[in-house]
């Protein structure tokens, strides 16, 4: 009992210093996902809801791509394929450099385009929550189409959102994990690093899923909140 | 394409994808197996049986499946001796194996989520009915209960499956030769960014596949709730709803 408490103590001689460092770089990466998330996840939508058939194919093949590639795969393609990509630019611009692989620039750009097919889904449906009268009303007030949307259709959409969004988040902080493989020092990684150091797997591998519980947990309780906030206006007082 | 790329990696890509179709088919049975224990804790149990699985569905679905299946692989040999004495140890040194574990564990806590769910959106009403018929519990489940839950609970579960078949992907972290596996080592001999592409296409392929076919199974088992104007074109409701057996017969147009 005394080596447990020594392994997972703070310091030199303990890991949960590099354990909470990584779960600082999990949050990191999640959270600095997000607005591309989010905002790719917002193009997709409106892409798929476009007029023009071609617009409305390229968002939906978006969303077939990438909801159905392993979220393993599509990362290693990021990690290895965008170094050549860039190369490959380069080399057309006429500077023959070596790009090397960056793995919190990869996590992040895959994360991204994974997490935005799914907020495109939910972006879509909280779209068709929201009565034509809303559009109408605002264009028989005069709004032109991009004020209707920025000013009459967004705020009611996040409302409707959120819920999908909030299961998104957890998907995503989950997903992160995955960027351990390409040694970028996540939880998941400081908590590899520990178990080849001190040979306590079990230990280590349950006070990993522990933290990411907490993560999890604190991440569903505010986000409750914020859906409880959100439906207040919506909520009839008791008469 | 590079043919003689395709020649050598080929093969084993396809093998690799039929270890990921077996590891999966096999991770969902056992997990559709473990899950029926666990809902009927959450549903029937008392308070303490509750909770337990409660617990056990918020630590699968609120930790990544790549820890949980360090946690099985990796943990499992600080048992060693206590395994190699029960005889087990042949066992959790498989990473096959170690991930077939995971991964059932894992989706069993999905599909309980899933399954509890749709009990609980049976509404009040049937219960009552049936109790008041004087069926017993077992065949309330099975002859009304059940019925009802599984209609909600077929997407979700459709859902389930395509997010299984990605997750798979991970088995190849801990050496299981599976599509990605195969994929991982073609890339690291070969540096030919072209294998990730064929991977790309079967993933996609088989997602896809499972999608398209769950949709129409879907449609095929939900056609007496599909509304009655998609039956009968233009026919009145109140005719289709007296007549449901002519109106099933003709099915979607």
């Amino acid at each position: 009992m005394g080596d447990v408490i020594g392994l997972l103590a703070f310091g030199s001689a303990g890991w949960s210093d590099e354990l909470l460092a990584g779960a600082a770089v999990t949050i990191a990466l999640a959270l600095a996902t997000l607005p591309f998330s989010l905002g790719l996840g917002l193009a997709v939508a409106l892409l798929k809801r476009s007029d023009r058939k071609l617009s409305a194919a390229v968002g939906h093949a978006y969303t077939t791509v990438f909801r159905g590639l392993p979220e393993l795969l599509t990362l290693l393609m990021i990690y290895y394929g965008a170094p050549l990509v860039v190369q490959a630019i380069l080399k057309a611009v006429g500077v023959g450099a070596r790009v090397e692989p960056n793995a919190f620039f990869a996590g992040v750009l895959a994360l991204s385009l994974v997490s935005a097919a799914f907020t495109s889904e939910v972006f879509l449906s909280a779209f068709n929550g929201i009565s034509r009268g809303q559009w109408e009303g605002a264009y028989a007030l005069g709004l032109n189409r991009r004020r209707t949307l920025g000013l009459v259709i967004l705020p009611q959409l996040v409302r409707l959102s959120l819920p999908g969004l909030s299961n998104s988040w957890l998907v995503l902080l989950k997903d992160t994990s995955l960027v351990s493989i390409i040694a970028l020092e996540d939880l998941l990684r400081a908590t590899n690093l520990a178990v080849g150091a001190t040979k306590q797997p079990f230990l280590f591998y349950t006070s990993a899923c522990c933290l990411y519980l907490m993560m999890t947990g604190a991440s569903a309780l505010v986000l409750r909140r914020i859906e409880t906030r959100a439906e207040r206006p919506y909520i009839r007082s008791p008469a | 394409m590079n043919l003689e790329l395709l020649e050598r990696y080929g093969p084993r890509m396809l093998d690799g994808l039929s270890v990921t179709a077996m590891l999966v088919v096999a991770s969902l049975f056992f997990g559709a197996l473990f899950s029926l224990p666990v809902v009927l804790a959450r549903v029937e149990g008392g308070r303490f049986l509750r909770a337990i699985a409660g617990a056990y569905i918020q630590f699968f679905r609120g930790t990544p499946i790549l820890a949980q299946l360090f946690l099985v692989y990796y943990g499992a040999g600080q048992f060693r001796v206590g395994l190699e004495e029960a005889g087990l140890w042949w066992l959790f040194r498989d990473a096959w194996f170690c991930a077939l574990l995971a991964f059932t564990l894992n989706t069993a806590a999905y599909q309980a989520q899933i399954l509890s769910g749709a009990i609980a959106n049976v509404p009040r009403g049937q219960w009552e009915a049936a109790r008041s018929l004087g069926l017993h519990t077992p065949a309330i489940y099975w002859r009304v209960v059940l019925p009802q839950a599984l209609m909600v609970a077929l997407r979700p579960y459709g859902n389930e499956v395509v997010l299984m078949i990605k997750a798979s992907a991970v088995a190849s972290v801990v050496t299981v030769f599976d599509l990605m596996g195969v994929t991982r080592l073609a890339f690291s001999r070969s540096f030919d960014f072209e294998v990730y592409f064929w991977a790309a296409g079967l993933y996609l392929l088989l997602t896809e596949g499972v999608r398209l076919v769950w949709g129409a199974m879907e449609r095929r088992l939900t056609r007496h709730l599909a509304p009655a104007g998609a039956r009968e074109m233009g026919g009145a409701p109140t005719a289709a709803a007296r007549t449901p057996v002519t109106a099933a017969g003709e099915g979607r147009r």
